[in-house]
């Protein structure tokens, strides 16, 4: 990072000085990094670690912890204590249910961005670039209410009252309402409404990059247009949609409202459970425990994903 | 190619149908495009007729905004015609897309793919068109020997240099053994000295595959060079088509005699007219012979533009156009003369420097004398 100047007087210079010049420009490369390490550590790893050390912790009574070392609140992650003889152990279903849900519903909901993000981003990037801007304002509109209010509204829609419902009861279509609010169902609409914006936008700015010629090229060696879309339009928007799937997994894994909502409270996520464990529960230990785990599994998942769609390297790194 | 006995004797039977003077590869009547609609409607072809034959090197010239480039992409299929009829191989192509022709294009940017490898560039076309993965390997393994590219075979687009990347360009559209190829401004990305390595190689790459090329270039020495015939282009409309000779030694307007070349413009009175011949007395009242545009009869006492090129006028102890050198600009082989005319307007020549000689010097009187069948009349 040295600039061309320096890098001349360097040249100049006799070898120690030389040696010196190099000392202090390595002083000052620290001293410029040192606000963004100051809140990387503070900001992000501090919490991370207060969370760390609760999970290895003994529950007080009324909430918080007790600081004795424990392994319980890790234990009870996986395993289960028999309710009258504590000695009796077994896997714990009810977590790794809840695991799975958590787990299921995002890459679902990932899903569901990707195949409707994917032609809502197509759509906006062939638009004439006057009115481009126009349909991504569109597109961001939702998030200027808050997280909230909107689902609830979505449960206006879907509750057995609900618009849905009545419109289909209006027209005959059904007799009795179809109960979509709290099921999986509900909460798989309410984070795909959610999060479908942190997939088109990153979608969009990879199409917005792609050479329409390259289009035409494809086009024009006798790929239909279902080809182009495979063999060409695909693998070039690749670090889009990967993108996009990053930015909607890992808020989808990670969603508290949307399941309290709109699952009920029968149908728990992750993140709901753990915030049982810090509220009623008052077991602070397992509570952080498991948001570890939430932070291991989201990012194995980030790793198999990436290592997955590198397996044939970045385009433009050649 | 020799490993490809079927494709040389393909290759021999269209140079010959070439040869024989013309069947018709590419037909275009009447072609109209007009972009926009109401008072923003702009017309970028108007009623083009052309006929490029098989096995023919076309090339489209022509200044920027012609209409060269729109031309090119109704015949590819990337643009539809306002109206008119394109017919390829004698089949009317209205309503194909690009991917139903069998017409491939070099684009100007070379638009290769940047995820795949200059091999799986070249495959591309074979591969869209379900040829089986033998007959791929064994085409694109021919097409990188035909273009030298053998040892990029797996280098990324990003990883090669412009003028390889022009090559694998050429070699995926050629892959699939195209009726036509067409070439928008394929060198124009390209310094001067691959250029006109890339030039030779494009004449060679045609010769030895027999394909009709269509080329787009606004570069006249490059028209003039590698084309069989050209077809001169301004605002939309074709304005001469000919060999390159003709084009040059012959130019029907002012426009072409203008864009080609040097030019000088001499205003003449026709004294007589016969057929594609007339005698015309020049301003200094020198009366000479000079050619005529097809089709044009000038009327004798009419008043006419003939056109001279530098190179067929030379200094001369008498001849028909008397001035005094302007300027003398030196270009190594030879010098170039600007003389004011005794007569009002002026005239360039070319002088061929010789060894212990001098051109004349500014304000030196010379006399000029305008080189058997160097005068033409342009249409008005
Ligand atoms: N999609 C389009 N919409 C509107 N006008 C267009 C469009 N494409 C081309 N034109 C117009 O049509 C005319 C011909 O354009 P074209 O690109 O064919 O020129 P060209 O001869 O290829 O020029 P160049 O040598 O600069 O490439 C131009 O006036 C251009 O502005
Ligand atoms: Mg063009």
């Amino acid at each position: 990072m040295t600039t061309v100047r320096e890098r001349l007087q360097a040249d100049a210079a006799p070898p120690d000085a030389e040696a010196a010049a190099a000392l202090a420009a390595g002083r000052r490369r620290w001293l410029l990094l040192a606000p963004a390490l100051v809140v990387l550590v503070l900001a992000a790893s501090g919490p991370l670690l207060v969370v760390l050390a609760y999970s290895f912790l003994t529950p007080g009574t009324f909430g918080g912890v007790r600081w004795e070392l424990s392994a319980e609140g890790w234990f009870r992650v996986f395993f289960a204590r028999d309710i009258f003889d504590p000695e009796t152990v077994r896997l714990n279903h009810a977590h790794a249910s809840i695991f799975w849900r958590s787990v299921s519903l995002a890459f679902q909901t990932t899903v569901i961005c990707a195949l409707l993000g994917f032609p809502t981003a197509w759509f906006i990037a062939n638009r004439p670039e006057r009115t481009r801007a126009v349909w991504l304002f569109v597109i961001t509109i939702p998030f200027w209410t808050n997280l909230l209010i909107r689902t609830f509204a979505i449960q206006e829609v879907i509750r057995n009252e609900g618009l849905v419902n009545s419109v289909l009861m209006a027209l005959g279509l059904i007799q009795a309402p179809i109960q979509m609010l709290y099921t999986d169902f509900a909460i798989l609409v309410g984070m795909a409404y959610v999060f479908l914006p942190l997939m088109v936008l990153p979608l969009y700015a990879a199409m917005d990059r792609l050479d329409p010629r390259l289009l035409e090229a494809a086009y024009d060696l006798y790929a239909s247009r279902v080809r182009v879309l495979w063999h060409v339009v695909l693998p070039l928007v690749k670090p889009g949609l990967i993108a996009g799937s990053i930015l909607v997994f890992i808020p989808s894994i990670g969603a508290y409202v949307t399941p309290r909502v709109l699952g009920g409270g029968r149908n728990l996520m992750l993140a709901n459970l753990i915030e049982l464990q810090f509220g009623q529960g008052r077991n602070w230990p397992l509570g952080a425990a498991l948001a570890v785990t939430l932070l291991v599994i989201v990012l194995f998942a980030l790793f198999v994903y990436l290592r997955f769609a590198s397996k044939d390297e970045d385009p433009r790194r050649a | 190619m020799a490993a490809d006995g079927t494709a040389d004797v393909e290759t021999r039977a269209r140079r010959d149908g070439a040869a024989a003077g013309g069947t018709a590869e590419i037909e275009i009547v009447g072609l109209t495009k007009v972009f926009g609609r109401g008072s923003e409607a702009a017309r970028a072809l108007d009623e083009v007729n052309l006929t490029v034959r098989r096995g023919e090197f076309f090339t489209l010239l022509g200044p920027s905004g012609c209409g060269k480039t729109t031309l090119l992409r109704m015949i590819a299929g990337f643009e539809q015609p306002t109206r008119g009829a394109i017919r390829i191989d004698g089949r009317d192509v209205a309503g194909l897309g690009p991917n139903r022709r069998p017409v491939n294009t070099v684009f100007q940017s070379y638009a290769l793919f940047p995820h795949m490898t200059a091999a799986e560039n070249i495959g591309f076309g074979l591969r869209m068109l379900g040829r089986p993965r033998r007959e791929v390997e064994a085409k694109v393994a021919e097409m990188l020997r035909l273009v030298r590219m053998e040892p990029m075979a797996n280098r990324r687009p990003a990883a090669i240099s412009g003028g390889q990347q022009q090559r694998v360009a050429l070699a995926r559209a050629l892959a699939p053994r195209p009726r036509v190829l067409l070439l928008d401004e394929p060198l124009s990305a390209l310094d001067l000295k691959l250029r006109k390595e890339m030039q030779g190689e494009l004449k060679r790459l045609q010769a030895e595959t027999g394909i009709t090329f269509v080329f787009v270039t606004h570069d006249q020495e490059e028209a003039l060079t590698m084309s069989d015939r050209i077809a001169v282009m301004d605002r939309g409309r074709i304005l001469q088509v000919g060999s390159p000779r003709a084009i040059y030694d012959r130019p029907a307007d002012r426009f072409v005699a203008d864009f080609i070349g040097d030019t000088n413009f001499l205003e003449a009175v026709v004294v007589r007219s016969v057929g594609d011949a007339a005698t015309v007395r020049l301003p200094s009242g020198a009366v000479r012979a000079a050619s005529v545009p097809e089709g044009l009869a000038p009327v004798a006492g009419g008043r006419v533009t003939v056109v001279v090129r530098p190179e067929h006028a030379a200094l001369a102890e008498d001849g028909e156009l008397v001035g005094v050198v302007e300027e003398a600009v030196y270009f190594g082989t030879d010098t170039h003369l600007h003389v004011r005319l005794d007569t009002g307007g002026r005239f360039t020549l070319r002088r061929q420097n010789m060894a212990g000689d001098h051109a004349p010097e500014p304000g030196a009187a010379v006399t000029i004398r305008i080189a058997e069948s160097g005068l033409r009349v342009l249409r008005p």
